[in-house]
């Protein structure tokens, strides 16, 4: 059992990324891509630019002590909007909140003043040369799409979990495997049954029917003897 | 163990642990979870990795993982007292990082003050210099504003007074803009720095040059001499911790280059730190204390000198101590 390949040996088809604790324990983070980003980006410029637009019309009944205000109200929604809300609001912007994104250290912990301020203020070479040229550029060649204020202060935008829904299984006898199985191939077997109210009949079918011969059974029964296998390993509930 | 006796056995302590999450994320938590939250985090790690190694579901694995991430952001949360870490950082810890960085900041403030007095001492010499460097009109500009005859003094010259706000927030918006993108453009491998602060040394140079040549000396450096020692120095370290960043990726060393990038800029945003308190300081000298046309000019020369002296002293010496006040 110990000698089992870990989780990570087999390299992973999705754009998972996997954080270790100090815990011992496999993190798994969900970055997020370019079009999420982008529109939680422009959610956020759409925000700051209605209360930029709001302050402006209340502080100019203030004459000039009120255009010396929204002079600081533009520097600080140009520059500390996204600090103050990443470090207070765990990660996320109103508009990353909306995209249901998160800011956190590659690390995995959560972002703190000194990567946020980092990633923000280096955004002003995101954008270069023009409409976030070199910010795309970049999200969309690294592995965990990271743009280049990501980089340098180790940030990494990810989605947040949802909790996930309980599977509806098959009803089936509990029954054993003719053979002893490695953790992966149990796995697959439990995924395919916890999976099986997703896929449509005719598809579960031929995924099944590529265990049929192993299984030592006709293809059209190997389906309701998988879910049979899967409740066996999971017991009685 | 079947899976499902492994979930029937731990359920509730999974349910009180989510509670406990919740709790303490709203800041509610009872002492007696906040104490045993440690443990309970550690218990849940167990019951995770134990779950992977034999094999149970993905569902099960997955629900294990949602709860250990949120107990580890919880866990590892950076949460310091800010106002005692800006404190220690303001009386020690930006000058001590200064020096630390004494090579960056050196090339900077030789590139920006080494314009600015360049061009200064060139344009003084040689009067027709300032129209290549700067348009006519903006020329005409700056000899209206510093005009010897003017009431007051500054960007917003004929302005009625009283409205040393309005300078405040133009100041503020401006020049810690301006030392952002001189910060931030260091990325391009140390260029946009380099031209940041190359420039600003120039046009200011080039002005003072310009207007002690035309005998506008007296107002531009009266007003300028106080407010000066923040901003130039704070525009000087700015550029520094930008070429710091491009450094990083130009000579990475034996770091890979995203790394030694995370690296640097991780001691370059702190010396921003620093520089927005300087500008602050800046904004607020010269809204309220440069454009005074109360006091006389050699009180104004006497202050500036004073504050020149305060920056050179408090970058050269504060926090030489072995502790942090604090």
């Amino acid at each position: 059992m110990f000698s089992s390949p870990p989780r990570h040996a087999c390299p992973p088809l999705d754009t998972r990324y996997q954080v270790e604790t100090p815990e011992g324990i496999d993190l798994q983070l969900r970055p997020a891509g370019l079009i999420p980003r982008a529109l939680a980006f422009a959610i956020d410029l759409a925000i700051r630019g209605l209360l930029l637009g709001l302050g402006y019309l209340l502080l100019a009944l203030l004459g000039q002590f009120g255009m010396g205000l929204a002079s600081i109200l533009t520097f600080l929604l140009t520059w500390w909007y996204m600090v103050l809300f990443e470090v207070l609001n765990q990660g996320r912007s109103p508009g990353k909140q909306m995209m249901g994104l998160r800011v956190i250290h590659d690390d995995g912990t959560p972002i703190g003043w000194a990567a946020s301020l980092t990633r923000n203020l280096l955004r002003f070479v995101d954008i270069l040369p023009f409409a976030y040229a070199l910010g795309i550029l970049s999200c969309l060649c690294h592995s965990s799409f990271k743009r280049l204020g990501d980089i340098a202060a180790g940030t990494l935008v990810v989605y947040r979990d949802q909790p996930p829904a309980a599977p509806q299984l098959a009803d089936a006898a509990p029954l054993r495997a003719p053979f002893a199985m490695s953790l992966n191939e149990q796995r697959a077997l439990l995924g395919f049954a916890e999976r099986a109210g997703q896929l449509s009949a005719p598809r579960r079918q031929e995924l099944a029917a590529i265990l049929a011969e192993p299984l030592q059974v006709p293809a059209a029964e190997a389906e309701q003897r998988i879910n049979g296998i899967a409740r066996g390993l999971l017991g009685p509930t | 163990m079947k899976q499902s006796q492994f979930e029937q056995q731990h359920q509730a302590q999974w349910q009180a642990f989510s509670a406990q999450l919740a709790a303490l994320h709203s800041g509610k938590a009872s002492a007696e979870q906040a104490r045993s939250f440690a443990a309970d985090y550690r218990r849940l790690c167990q019951q995770l990795a134990l779950a992977e190694s034999r094999g149970y579901s993905s569902h099960l694995i997955e629900q294990l993982q949602q709860l250990a991430m949120a107990g580890h952001q919880q866990f590892y949360r950076h949460r310091s007292p800010i106002g005692g870490q800006l404190l220690g950082f303001v009386l020690a810890g930006f000058p001590r990082l200064v020096r630390a960085e004494w090579r960056f900041v050196l090339a900077g403030m030789l590139l920006f003050f080494g314009s600015l007095l360049g061009t200064g001492l060139l344009v003084y010499l040689n009067p027709e210099l300032i129209y290549s460097i700067m348009a006519s009109d903006q020329v005409a500009q700056m000899e209206q504003m510093y005009d010897p005859d003017a009431r007051r003094l500054g960007r917003f010259g004929e302005r009625d007074s009283g409205d040393d706000w309005l300078m405040f927030g133009f100041y503020i918006m401006n020049n810690i803009g301006i030392a952002f993108q001189t910060f931030a453009s260091g990325l391009l491998l140390g260029l946009g720095s380099l031209f940041f602060l190359l420039f600003n040394g120039l046009t200011i140079g080039a002005v003072a040059g310009h207007l002690t040549r035309i005998g506008h000396g007296e107002p531009f450096w009266s007003f300028v001499i106080g407010h000066g020692s923040f901003e130039l120095t704070a525009i000087a370290l700015a550029g520094a911790a930008g070429l710091k960043l491009g450094w990083a990726l130009l000579v990475p060393g034996r770091l890979r280059r995203g790394e030694a990038l995370r690296l640097a800029a991780a001691k370059a945003v702190r010396l921003i730190g620093g520089v927005v308190v300087f500008l602050l300081l800046a904004a607020f000298v010269e809204a309220y204390w440069s454009s005074m046309t109360l006091v006389g000019p050699q009180v104004k020369y006497l202050v500036g000198a004073a504050l020149w002296l305060l920056v050179l002293a408090y970058l050269l010496l504060a926090g030489r101590g072995a502790h942090a006040p604090d």
